[in-house]
């Protein structure tokens, strides 16, 4: 089981809402707003390939072609 | 005592979404969509086993592969279909849960037509 994803889910979530937070407080929106965008994308990233795991498996395992 | 080891992942992963979910709300449901996935992939690693026991059963039994292998697939069709809703489910978007729920039991129907047609036509030979 592959636990550290969550807790790097985690830590991207926590780090991009200080970010957002920061970067609005100092008035460059647009920057913050590219943040969160940017944090999504990667979790996203990462979401995916585990959805494509998971997808393969049930493939292989139920005979689904 | 794989059990533990869910729930106490499970534990972490809510404590972790609820957090996030007051600053970065769609990194919460990316969190829960991977808490939800890792269960799944343990639970389906151990069902393996239990397949592979009905497959040599069925063998042993001479009845067709065809039916068995269909109520696989039926299986995971439904399991797949499970996911996906209660990931939508859990972005609120309850509308698109429903249709692929509705997907799913389009698919499953049109996948069991084979063997109701071969009880139809079992039901044919018996009655005259």
């Amino acid at each position: 089981m592959d636990v550290n994803v969550i807790f790097k889910i985690g830590a991207i979530g926590i780090l991009v809402a200080a970010l957002y937070l920061v970067l609005k407080n100092t008035g460059r929106e647009e920057l913050a707003l590219m943040a969160a965008l940017g944090g999504l994308v990667v979790v996203l990233m990462m979401v995916i390939q585990m959805i494509g795991e998971l997808f393969d498996n049930v493939r292989t395992m139920f005979q689904l072609y | 005592m794989e059990i533990i080891q869910i729930v106490a992942i499970s534990i972490i992963a809510v404590i972790l979404a609820v957090v996030i979910r007051q600053y970065r709300p769609e990194l919460a449901l990316q969190i829960s969509v991977v808490t939800g996935l890792l269960i799944f992939l343990v639970v389906i690693f151990k069902m393996a086993s239990v397949l592979d026991a009905l497959r040599t059963f069925t063998g042993r039994m001479n009845i067709d592969t065809v039916y068995i292998s269909t109520i696989f697939r039926i299986v995971g069709i439904a399991y797949i279909a499970e996911f996906g809703a209660q990931v939508c489910k859990d972005a609120g978007e309850n509308s698109i849960a429903s249709k692929i729920e509705l997907a799913g039991k389009v698919i499953i129907l049109v996948l069991a037509v084979p063997i109701l047609m071969a009880l139809m036509e079992l039901i044919m030979e018996i009655i005259p």
